[in-house]
C-alpha cells in the first residue's frame, strides 16, 4: 500500500496539543516527514520530546490537533477531519501491526493463542497457517503451548512481534520494543526487526532510547521539543 | 485459531476465586428461583389432586369450623364432632346427589410411631359405597373387606410401608388393643390416603364404642347445581357443609400471601446476584483496560469488545444458572421436606414440581437478567480508547 513514488506515510505539519487542566502541552509541533515503503525508521529523543506522540499519530492511534496525514496517498487526517474509533480501527487492522515495551500478552492464553488473537477480530484473507509460520520464523515453535508466564522477556517480545505480524501488516510500529529487555535480548529483538525489514520488506517505524537499536534502522530521526530533525 | 468464546472463557479464569464467588451467587439465586417457581406450581397441582382425589365434592359434618374440619379430614386429625348415621338416608335421595358414603374418622395415639409416638389415622368406611368414590384406588395386594363387620383393615401405601405389613399380617389398633387382619394394601396415590388405615365402618364404630359417624361424603351428579344442594343441606340440623372448591380457594389465598413474600425474597436474591455480576465484570474490565486497548490496536471494533465482555457475562450466568437448577433438581426432595415443615397444611405428592420447561424458563430469566447486568461493563469496555488505555490514563 504505497503511492506511485513508493511513499507509505506522509505527514505535513502534524501538531498535537494536550490539555491538562488549564495547561496546554504542545507534544508535537508541526512535524513534516515522509516514510517510504520498506524503510526502517527509528525515532530517538529524550522523554517528552514527542516521539511516541508522533508514532501514535502515524499509526492512527490518535487524531492530530492540526496537520495532515496521508496513508498510501489517501488522506487520513487533514482539514480538521477527525476520525471516529471505528474508522481508525478499520485503518489500523488493515495496515498496521503494533509492538509495545510491555508486550501486553494475555496471561491465560498460550503463546499460540496470543499470536492468533487478532484473527478472532479480523482475519485478512490468505493468513491461514501464519501463526505457526511466524512462531517458527521467530524461533518460538517449541514454546507454542506455553503460557506467557512460562517464557522469558525476550521470548515474550518475540510472541508480541508474531502477534503484530499475523495479519500481514504493511507497517510495523514499535514503541520502545526493547525497553524491558537486557542488552542481549535487546540485540536479539533488534536482529529480528532488521530481518523482518530486509527479508520480508515490512516497513518499520520504531521509537527507542537504545542507540544500538536505532542504528539498525536505515534512517534515524531525532525528536526535540515536538519537532523532528533528520541528518 | 482461538474463538471469541474461548477468549471470554479464559478471561474468567484469571481471577478464579472472584469468578467462583460470582458463580455461587448466581447459582444460589437460580436455586431459590426455580425452587420457588416449582413450589408455586407443585403446591397448586398437589392441592388440586388431593381435593379431586377425595372423590366427593361436598362433605357434611357436625357444626364447627368447616376449614378446620376439612384440614383435619385431609390430615386425619382428632377431636371432631359426630353426626347421626341416619342422616345419610335423608341425603342420598336428593336429585343432585350421585353417591353418598358415611365415614367415621378416628385417631389413636400410637407410642411406637415415629420417635416420640404419633397419631395413627383410621377411617371407618363402607366397602359398599366408599370404593365407588375412589375409582382410582388400585390394590398392590389383596382387596376390600369381606364383610362390613369384619376385623379387617386395608392399608394405604405409606402406612403399610411404615408398619411393614403385608396382606395376612395382623395390626393392633393402638389404645384399643384390638387386632385386625390386613386384607388389602393400596398402591401409592400421592394423597393423604397413602398414610391412612381403612377399617369397615361398623368395626371401627364397635372398637370406638360410637354408633355415629363424623362425615358424609357426597358426590354430586354431573352438571347438577352444587350451590343449590349446599343450600338445601344447610336445612339439616346442626350440620356444616364443606365445599372442597371453597376449601381449595381459601388455602390458595393463604398460600398466595406467603408466595408473594417468598417471591419478593427471590427477586431480592436475584438483584443481589445481579449486583455481583456487575461488580465482577466491571472490575474485570477496569483491570484489563490496557489489554482492551491492545485488542483495539489489533483490529477489535467497539462492538467486538462489547460482545466479548457480554460473552463473559453470558458464560457466568449460564453456568451459574445451570448449576443452580441442577442443585434444585437434586435437592427438590429436601426442599419438599423443608416446605412441609413450614406450611400448616401441605397436600400429598410432590410439592416442589420442577420440570424441564420450568428449568429452561428459570435459565432464561437468569441469563436475561445477567445480560442486562452486563450491559454497563460491556459498554464501558467498548468505549475504551486504545491510546489512553495503553498509556494507563
Amino acid at each position: 500500500m504505497t503511492t506511485e513514488n513508493g511513499v507509505s506515510l506522509a505527514a505535513r505539519g502534524l501538531t498535537r496539543v494536550y490539555r491538562r487542566g488549564i495547561e496546554e502541552i504542545q507534544a508535537l509541533d508541526g512535524v513534516t516527514l515522509q516514510i517510504r515503503r520498506g524503510e526502517f525508521v527509528a525515532f530517538m529523543g529524550p522523554s517528552g520530546s514527542g516521539k511516541t506522540t508522533l508514532v501514535n499519530l502515524l499509526g492512527c492511534l490518535d487524531n492530530p490537533s492540526s496537520g495532515e496525514l496521508d496513508l498510501a496517498g489517501r488522506s487520513i487526517f487533514g482539514n480538521g477531519k477527525i476520525l471516529g474509533e471505528r474508522e481508525l480501527t478499520r485503518i489500523r487492522r488493515e495496515v498496521f501491526g503494533y509492538i509495545f515495551q510491555n508486550f501486553y500478552l494475555i496471561p491465560t492464553l498460550t503463546v499460540r493463542e496470543n499470536v492468533a488473537l487478532p484473527l478472532a477480530f479480523y482475519h485478512k484473507p490468505g493468513v491461514e497457517g501464519e501463526v505457526e509460520r511466524l512462531l517458527g520464523m521467530l524461533g518460538m515453535e517449541h514454546r507454542m503451548d506455553h503460557l506467557p508466564g512460562q517464557i522469558s522477556g525476550g521470548e515474550m517480545q518475540r510472541v508480541a512481534i508474531a502477534r503484530a505480524l499475523v495479519n500481514r501488516p504493511e507497517i510495523l510500529l514499535a514503541d520502545e520494543p526493547t525497553g524491558n529487555l537486557d542488552t542481549k535480548r535487546s540485540g536479539e529483538i533488534g536482529e529480528v526487526l532488521q530481518d523482518l525489514n530486509r527479508n520480508a520488506g515490512i516497513t518499520i517505524v520504531m521509537v527507542t532510547h537504545n542507540p544500538g537499536l536505532a542504528k539498525l534502522g536505515g534512517r534515524l530521526i531525532e525528536m526535540r521539543d515536538g519537532q523532528a530533525y533528520e541528518n | 485459531m482461538i474463538s471469541r468464546f474461548q477468549i471470554a472463557y479464559k478471561n474468567l479464569l484469571r481471577k478464579k476465586a472472584r469468578t467462583l464467588l460470582t458463580l455461587v451467587g448466581i447459582m444460589l439465586s437460580a436455586w431459590v428461583l426455580v425452587s420457588l417457581l416449582g413450589f408455586n406450581r407443585g403446591y397448586e397441582s398437589a392441592l388440586n389432586r388431593d381435593i379431586d382425589n377425595m372423590g366427593y365434592q361436598l362433605m357434611v359434618m357436625a357444626k364447627g369450623c368447616p376449614y378446620e374440619a376439612a384440614t383435619m379430614m385431609l390430615q386425619g386429625g382428632t377431636g371432631l364432632r359426630y353426626i347421626e348415621q341416619s342422616m345419610v338416608d335423608s341425603i342420598v335421595n336428593r336429585p343432585e346427589v350421585d353417591k353418598v358414603t358415611p365415614i367415621l374418622m378416628q385417631a389413636f395415639f400410637d407410642p411406637d410411631k415415629g420417635d416420640g409416638g404419633g397419631i395413627a389415622g383410621y377411617f371407618g368406611v363402607e366397602a359398599a359405597t366408599f370404593p365407588a368414590m375412589k375409582p382410582f384406588f388400585r390394590f398392590r395386594q389383596g382387596g376390600w373387606f369381606h364383610d362390613e363387620q369384619a376385623l379387617e383393615a386395608v392399608m394405604g401405601f405409606e402406612a403399610a410401608e411404615l408398619e411393614q405389613r403385608e396382606v395376612g399380617d395382623p395390626i393392633l389398633v393402638p389404645e384399643k388393643n384390638v387386632q385386625l387382619k390386613v386384607v388389602g394394601i393400596l398402591e401409592r396415590t400421592g394423597t393423604q390416603d397413602d398414610g391412612t388405615i381403612f377399617v369397615p365402618l361398623k368395626t371401627l364404630q364397635k372398637i370406638s364404642a360410637i354408633d355415629k359417624i363424623t362425615t358424609i361424603g357426597i358426590k354430586v351428579k354431573k352438571d347438577a347445581d352444587t350451590t343449590k344442594l349446599e343450600t338445601s343441606l344447610y336445612q339439616l340440623p346442626d350440620v356444616q357443609v364443606v365445599s372442597f372448591t371453597q376449601v381449595k380457594q381459601t388455602i390458595m389465598k393463604l398460600v398466595a400471601t406467603a408466595r408473594v413474600m417468598v417471591l419478593s425474597i427471590a427477586i431480592i436474591a436475584l438483584l443481589i446476584a445481579m449486583v455481583g455480576v456487575v461488580n465482577t465484570i466491571l472490575m474485570s474490565v477496569l483491570e484489563r483496560l490496557q489489554e482492551i486497548g491492545i485488542l483495539k490496536t489489533m483490529g477489535a471494533m467497539p462492538s467486538d469488545i462489547f460482545f466479548l465482555v457480554w460473552t463473559e457475562t453470558l458464560i457466568l450466568c449460564s453456568c451459574g444458572g445451570v448449576a443452580g437448577i441442577g442443585l434444585a433438581f437434586v435437592f427438590a426432595r429436601l426442599s419438599d421436606i423443608l416446605v412441609r415443615r413450614v406450611l400448616p397444611y401441605a397436600p400429598g405428592g410432590e410439592l416442589v414440581a420442577i420440570d424441564l420447561k420450568l428449568a429452561l424458563l428459570t435459565l432464561a430469566v437468569i441469563v436475561v437478567v445477567g445480560l442486562l447486568s452486563g450491559i454497563y461493563p460491556a459498554w464501558k469496555a467498548g468505549r475504551v480508547r486504545p491510546l489512553e488505555s495503553i498509556r494507563g490514563e
